[in-house]
């Protein structure tokens, strides 16, 4: 593709005024908002932000010390922007798009300055086969041809928005991402790559309301709070309580496509830890290593804090993409908290006048367009294609009272609490089962009684109001005892125990419990409701609560969750279950 | 530039100094100040323009007038490193405070240091033994961590991290740490302690030592922990020694960091702390950890005061939020006179799950740890619902969890401050200390390791 963007009239250079940390002042350039540009005598990469006058603001994706008023900047006339074509998948990038294996080529071990590095491999050849042919009709958005990029993932050439007109020559064979592997008969030349403004949201036909739900294979979020896709869930949680841990579960385990993972501003040995794990990991819906769907995005907290800026942005755009070759995308941001502590650092150096906590006026604006970008949708193409984006929110102190959740929750439709308390008595995952919510349940219910079982929507229901019932009840027994509240009060506390430690907690590092079918679920679930019933009757007809409770058999059905092939021995399981209790009747 | 004496100083306002027109300053560069009286000042460049620059003074600007010459030098601040750094003890700017000679630079490395790329890390994995059960057990340390103690006025944090700095080893080697001490702002009786100790166990000579005392300079300890950790990288990862950091106290380095701030008229975030906090706590303690085809390692001990013993504060908050983990030290406990005073409910190791095992520790560590941990739990709740029904209202399992919560306190965490437990006598301790608790309700225990370590089970 050829953007003909240059105003190639104007004066492109200027020079220094002023450095404050990641921020530089520019006199003497014209430029427009957005502009990338490149500062100092190491061209180091900046973004305009901010014009005054004749001063443009730049904020810097690189350190700035040693550089000095005078020097020159340089306007690139482009916007931030990223390379979209085969070579994403598998790769992991810094904010700005950068391979950080590139940068250690090129750098050592340490990130200093002033590397560009293109964000895919512009030299590798990948095989083109064409799928429109000469003298077919293209629009934006329609593909032209597919590249097998991994094992699991064919990438889909598509005409990039703004282009279109009749296939003039089209070839398939190996190509690299920019050489033109197709023409128009306007004269336009198609390449593999293309670029696309990480500020702009990928143009698509029309967005439609969710109705399938992302299935982590995580019991308490598929069954209590299911999240669409298409959908957008905040995780907020105090440090400690499990956000990461859950975050890359979701990256393992959700049946996505594609997944994004952006740690934004986070610890470095976590990246490390996924990216050491990843290669290692089966998906266990296709059987090929995980990384073969997976890009990711690490700018962690001491990297370039402008650059952290711009992370989430890089994520989503590419997110984009693959959605509009009709995936269904699910895109992880850790923390989001970081992002906003970004915008309010570069803000601060701006003398902007500060909102609540010293953010910025614009945040809950900046993360509503960010959220909203989420989505299922009918692409340019006419394909059916899905962002789902779920961010984790770190608020200080565990206080979600914050600017940062507030803003996070008015937007998002699922929200999955971490408690620290939960965290504490090493009850994981720690997502507090009576504050959090999900609003998809109506929308999605039809999918799982079409798919799972007819009254999936009740056993949930049910399920749900025993925790509540036990949150009543546990008030109760923290003044008298449980021994002082009556016989079937304890069993519902017995009951609840059940779901509590069988069912909402999930070993999210052992090899068996870490995903859970929802039709496992569904089951285990009924198993629990099965012991109520049983057990009732069993107290009805004379037997003893401990009795009922401690049959050896419910223990066995507990623990053997933990092994492969469960799903197909529970009903056999919960039989025995049931025949050891009424045994227990007549021992009596 | 270097050279060139500049008299332009505009206004002085607290450890600031703002100059008008000067040549062009690096953003960064190191500043010297010439004082009427010969005496001599340093400084770096928070902000630079045609017009003014903004120099942050680090001996603070007392004796600064409008008179006062100012030199830029032309480079950002750099730190003399070389071998001869072992065994040393420097002040607050890295000069001699121990009377020795200059060190004699191997090479001059910028203090603020570059970011280690995440996909150059190795993910740590060695386990190093404390020899204290408590963190042994519970929130194990790992070779490349950043674990910071969480303390408050008056508990013995510094006890602990001296006898860790004391007894840490790695069980499969015997490789020894080097230390690096990093004083910000402690007093001279907490220095003394420090530095005694260490003298006394002879770890001097294998340690290097970063002092910023009370009575410093404040405006000095944003610098100090940054030498600190300038130091640990080149011994690190040019020198391939395994450094152990420990820098005491972060609530002082954070109370600069708010100084600076509101000389800099910034927007202040919470509790008058700098919004950037997070960041400028990250470019710290994320100076830890292995990277790919470096011998050596750096691990860090951060110590901090909870202002007010709360947790919540800005300063533990953004800290347990960049470090791998926290071990908290509990007042209560202390005042129970146990020692040493960790409450392993908020402590945690967020590398430990991936260095414990049969390869390292020993097979049943997760199982026990878990056990001993919920069980502790358990029993320390409990304690709360006798206090208001008494202890007969209590069933059989939850009778024996409270006790087990006693023993737990007395037996488990309570050890001398010279006594170095092996992980092997850590994990025997506690199945001794499980027996209390009859086998049905160990529900954590994996039965394979009752039927091999459990003491009653093996005699049956």
């Amino acid at each position: 593709m050829q953007t003909k963007k240059e105003s190639g009239k104007m004066s492109n250079e200027g020079t220094i005024y002023r450095i404050s940390g990641p921020v530089v002042t520019a006199i003497g350039m014209t430029a427009s908002m957005y502009n990338v540009v490149r500062v100092g005598n190491e061209g180091l990469m900046g973004e305009v932000i901010e014009l005054h006058g004749e001063k443009a603001i730049i904020q810097v994706y690189e350190d700035t010390s040693g550089i000095r008023p005078g020097e020159p900047v340089f306007n690139t006339g482009e916007t931030l922007s990223v390379s979209l074509g085969p070579g994403l998948l598998t790769e992991i990038y810094d904010g700005i798009q950068r391979p950080l294996a590139t940068l250690e080529e090129v750098m050592g071990v340490f990130i200093t300055r002033g590397v560009d590095a293109d964000g895919i491999n512009m030299e590798k050849k990948w095989n083109f086969e064409a799928t429109v042919s000469e003298g077919d009709r293209v629009e934006s958005g329609s593909i032209i041809g597919t590249v097998q990029e991994t094992d699991t993932i064919v990438h889909k050439i598509m005409v990039p928005p703004g282009i279109s007109g009749v296939v003039s020559t089209i070839k398939s064979g190996e190509f690299n991402v920019t050489e033109n592997v197709c023409k128009l008969d306007d004269g336009n030349e198609i390449q593999m790559l293309q670029k696309w403004p990480v500020r702009t949201p990928r143009p698509y036909r029309q967005k439609y309301a969710p109705d399938t739900p992302l299935v982590t294979g995580m019991r308490i979020l598929d069954f209590l709070f299911p999240l669409a896709k298409g959908g957008a869930a905040g995780i907020p949680g105090p440090f400690g309580s499990g956000k990461t841990v859950t975050q890359q579960s979701l990256a393992k385990y959700s049946d996505a496509e594609i997944v994004v993972y952006i740690g934004c501003g986070e610890r470095g040995n976590e990246m490390t830890e996924v990216l050491d794990e990843f290669p290692h990991l089966i998906d266990p819906n296709t059987g090929e290593p995980l990384m073969n769907r997976t890009v990711m995005i690490a700018n962690t907290s001491n990297m370039p804090v402008a650059a952290r800026e711009a992370s989430v942005y890089t994520g989503i755009t590419i997110a984009e993409y693959f959605r509009d070759m009709g995936y269904d995308v699910a895109l992880m941001a850790d923390s989001t908290s970081r992002w906003a502590e970004a915008m309010r650092e570069i803000s601060s150096r701006l003398e902007e006048m500060p909102g609540e906590e010293g953010y910025p006026a614009y945040l809950s604006s900046r993360l509503a367009e960010f959220y909203e970008r989420a989505g299922r949708i009918e692409t340019l193409n006419g394909l059916d294609g899905s962002v789902t984006v779920i961010g984790a929110v770190s608020p200080p102190g565990g206080d979600i009272s914050e600017p940062v959740s507030q803003g996070t929750l008015r937007i998002v439709k699922v929200f999955w609490g971490l408690d620290a308390g939960l965290a504490r008595q090493r009850h994981f995952p720690a997502i507090n089962w009576l504050g959090s919510y999900s609003l998809y349940p109506q929308s999605l219910d039809q999918w799982f009684r079409d798919n799972v079982a007819q009254d999936f929507p009740e056993v949930r229901t049910e399920i749900s109001g025993l925790l509540q019932v036990e949150a009543e009840l546990q008030e109760i027994v923290q003044l008298v005892g449980s021994d002082a509240l009556p016989i079937d009060q304890q069993l519902t506390l017995e009951v609840a125990r059940m779901i509590r430690e069988y069912f909402l907690q999930q070993n999210g590092f052992h090899e068996v419990d870490a995903f859970s079918a929802v039709d496992q679920q569904y089951k285990m679930a009924k198993a629990i409701l099965s012991f109520q019933e049983n057990a009732k009757k069993a107290i009805a007809s004379g037997g003893l609560l401990e009795d009922v409770v401690n049959v050896p058999a419910r223990t066995t059905l507990m623990r053997n969750r933990f092994e492969a092939g469960y799903l197909d021995r529970i009903d056999g399981l919960v039989d025995e279950m049931n025949k050891e209790i009424a045994a227990a009747v007549e021992d009596n | 530039m270097t050279g060139k004496e500049y008299r332009t100083i505009t206004d002085v306002k607290g450890p600031l100094v703002f100059l008008d027109k000067t040549e062009p300053v690096a953003f960064g560069e190191i500043v010297s100040l010439r004082l009427a009286d010969g005496s001599i000042k340093n400084g770096q460049v928070l902000d630079t323009s045609n017009d003014l620059v903004v120099v942050q003074v680090f001996e603070g600007t007392a004796g600064v007038d409008l008179t006062t010459g100012v030199t830029f030098l032309g480079d950002v601040f750099k730190l003399p490193v070389s071998k001869d750094l072992i065994g040393r003890i420097l002040d607050g700017a890295g000069r001699p405070r121990d009377g020795g000679p200059e060190i004699i630079a191997e090479e001059n490395a910028d203090i603020i240091g570059a970011a280690i790329n995440p996909y150059s890390r190795q993910s740590p994995h060695d386990f190093i033994q404390t020899g204290i059960s408590a963190i042994d057990c519970c929130t194990t340390l790992v070779r490349g961590q950043k674990l910071p103690i969480f303390s408050a006025s008056g508990l013995p944090h510094n006890d602990i991290a001296l006898q860790i700095a004391r007894q840490a080893k790695l069980t499969e080697s015997d490789e020894e740490f080097i230390v690096v001490f990093c004083a910000m702002g402690i007093t001279a009786e907490e220095y003394n302690f420090f530095r005694s100790d260490l003298e006394r166990t002879g770890a001097l000579e294998n340690a290097v030592l970063f002092v910023n005392l009370a009575d410093d300079p404040a405006v000095e300890r944003l610098i100090t922990p940054r030498l600190a950790l300038t130091a640990a990288e080149y011994l690190a990862f040019e020198q391939d020694y395994h450094v152990l950091v420990i820098y005491t106290d972060m609530t002082n380095y954070c109370d600069s960091l708010r100084q600076i701030g509101a000389a800099r008229e910034e927007v202040p975030g919470r509790r008058g702390y700098p919004g950037y906090m997070y960041t400028d706590l990250a470019m710290l303690y994320e100076r830890a950890g292995l990277v790919k085809g470096k011998k050596g390692s750096i691990t860090q001990f951060p110590i901090l005061t909870m202002p007010g013993d709360d947790i919540t504060h800005p300063i533990p908050d953004l800290s347990g939020y960049i470090t791998e983990g926290q071990i908290v030290i509990s007042r209560e406990l202390h005042q129970a006179g146990i020692y040493p005073p960790i409450n392993v409910l908020p402590s945690l190791s967020r590398l430990m799950g991936g260095c414990i095992g049969a390869d390292t520790t020993r097979e049943d560590h997760k199982s026990v740890s878990d056990q001993m941990y919920a069980g502790y739990a358990q029993g320390r709740e409990l304690r709360g619902l006798v206090a208001i029904v008494g202890e007969d209202a209590l069933n059989e399992r939850d009778k024996q969890l409270l006790d087990f919560s006693g023993l737990f306190e007395d037996k488990f965490l309570r050890q001398n401050r010279d006594e170095d437990r092996s992980i092997d006598e850590t994990l025997d301790l506690c199945w001794n200390l499980m027996q209390s608790i009859s086998t049905k309700y160990l529900v954590r225990l994996d039965q394979q390791w009752i039927d091999k370590y459990h003491p009653t089970d093996k005699k049956e």
